[in-house]
């Protein structure tokens, strides 16, 4: 494999074929959770585990499962990776773990995951499966943090409260208070917020690649007469 | 032919995977079980103790409770759990785990703590499904108000002011948001009304509870799986 099909991963991930901004997958839970950054960290960060894990399982067994009970055995695999998880979280990060409750084990129902076993993982080989599962995950944990952190600095007008929940007690006075005294504002907390502050991000995102494109083929006239001078 | 051989290769590479994930979690259900039932006990034990400090008592909390049936006149339409507080072997307070069932969306599960001489230890909320913003400042992590109850009796407020102020009782409700205080304000005055009625039955179904020694010193451990 060669470098530029890994460039041509990670770009997939993270703006391309974003999971939560392209693909719209897994919005159950990207909704739910995102009332906070460290909410939405947590579940990004359980995602990510679970999409690298079932990528790597499934690339290595691909030659070994038929075609036809293929969708079958990737179910089982996610499903027996995210339990796991979900013990492991329950065991050494409880509090997060009460805190995230139903949306660990209902990874398992984000579609993005066995839409990456399909289509990337049961095609390809070990490493470009972990590194698609890894950037797949980061690319939809950067949208959970990022909604997550729109929604809790409009919602309560802080940044990272609760950060001991996940980093221990370090992490108690990590919260930064953006406004003092903010009453809040709690249409950004409830679903609509949800909705609306995804919706925002993908208009954004839509935006920046248009420019991009605008700019691209401004570039090209442009390089076109120059490449012919120095030919 | 061909085609069984086909069925019968496939339905055993499935079930080659069932075992394999069931594997999977089984070992990680052994080999997390432990931490995760320390953790429960632990949790359960610091949400105790916000309402009984742990210089208030000397017995193991965790280990002193017992079930009362689901009764109507606690507001509960299941059995609920009492941990019994003791100083020197004799009981100081009891600490009722009930639910409110009247929140805004739903029930709200709290810990209720009254003191042997019929005072509030103190309330806390465990869980909820209220508004956030408006009806989550029932949370010590969001507002003092629930700190309100401590030393509070039946005596102090009078009966009838056992009510948010909106009702024309004592206890304050917030702003945008009267159902939920409302709903922890009757759910405690429930528990301290129970308590005083019925204080030497519970103190009774507690002793009864000890003389049988069936209660196994780690709850959750004893059974194996």
């Amino acid at each position: 494999m060669s470098d530029t099909n890994y460039n041509e991963i990670s770009k997939n991930g993270l703006w391309n074929n974003n999971v939560a901004l392209v693909q719209l997958l897994g919005l159950c839970p990207l909704l739910a959770v995102t009332g906070t950054v460290i909410n939405g960290l947590g579940l990004g960060l359980a995602t990510l585990l679970t999409l690298v894990l079932s990528n790597a399982i499934v690339s290595m067994i691909r030659h070994w499962v038929r075609p036809e009970v293929r969708v079958p055995v990737f179910v089982l695999i996610i499903a027996s990776v995210v339990t796991a998880i979900e013990l492991a979280m329950n065991a050494w990060l409880y509090d997060l773990y009460i805190v995230l409750g139903i949306f660990i084990p209902l990874i398992v129902t984000n579609c993005g995951i066995l839409a990456r076993a399909e289509a990337f993982a049961s095609k390809n080989n070990l490493l470009p499966s972990i590194m698609d599962g890894f950037m797949m995950g980061i690319g939809f944990m950067l949208i959970l943090i990022l909604l997550g952190g729109i929604r809790e600095a409009l919602g309560y007008g802080t940044l990272f409260s609760n950060a001991h929940l996940m980093f221990g007690e370090v992490a108690r006075d990590w919260t930064l208070v953006i406004i003092d005294d903010y009453a809040g504002f709690l249409l950004a907390i409830l679903p609509p917020g949800a909705f609306i502050g995804l919706g925002l991000i993908i208009a954004l995102k839509n935006v920046i690649d248009k420019r991009a494109k605008k700019k691209q083929t401004l570039g090209n006239i442009k390089a076109e007469p120059s490449t012919a001078a120095s030919a | 032919m061909k085609n069984n051989r086909y069925i019968v290769v496939s339905g055993l590479i499935l079930s080659l995977f069932a075992i394999l994930g069931t594997a999977i979690v089984g070992i990680t259900y052994e080999s997390t079980a432990d931490k995760i039932a320390d953790n429960e006990r632990r949790a359960l034990l610091r949400k105790l103790n916000q309402i009984l400090p742990s210089n208030l008592y000397d017995n193991n909390l965790l280990n002193s409770h017992f079930n009362i049936e689901a009764d109507q006149r606690l507001g509960q339409d299941h059995p609920s759990t009492v941990y019994v507080a003791k100083q020197q072997e004799q009981i100081s307070a009891m600490i009722f785990s009930v639910i409110a069932p009247k929140g805004y969306s739903g029930e709200i599960k709290m810990l209720v703590g009254v003191n042997v001489n019929g005072s509030l230890a103190g309330v806390r909320i465990v869980s909820h499904k209220e508004t956030p913003g408006l009806g989550d400042a029932i949370e010590i992590e969001r507002n003092d108000w629930v700190l309100g109850f401590n030393g509070k009796s039946l005596e102090n407020p009078d009966e009838r002011d056992w009510k948010v102020k909106r009702d024309g009782g004592v206890f304050d409700q917030f702003t945008g948001a009267t159902i939920t205080p409302r709903a922890v304000v009757h759910a405690v005055h429930l528990c301290l009304v129970y308590f005083n009625r019925h204080k030497k039955e519970l103190i009774k179904q507690y002793t009864e509870r000890l003389n049988k020694t069936s209660i196994p010193l780690h709850p959750k451990s004893s059974t194996k799986h």
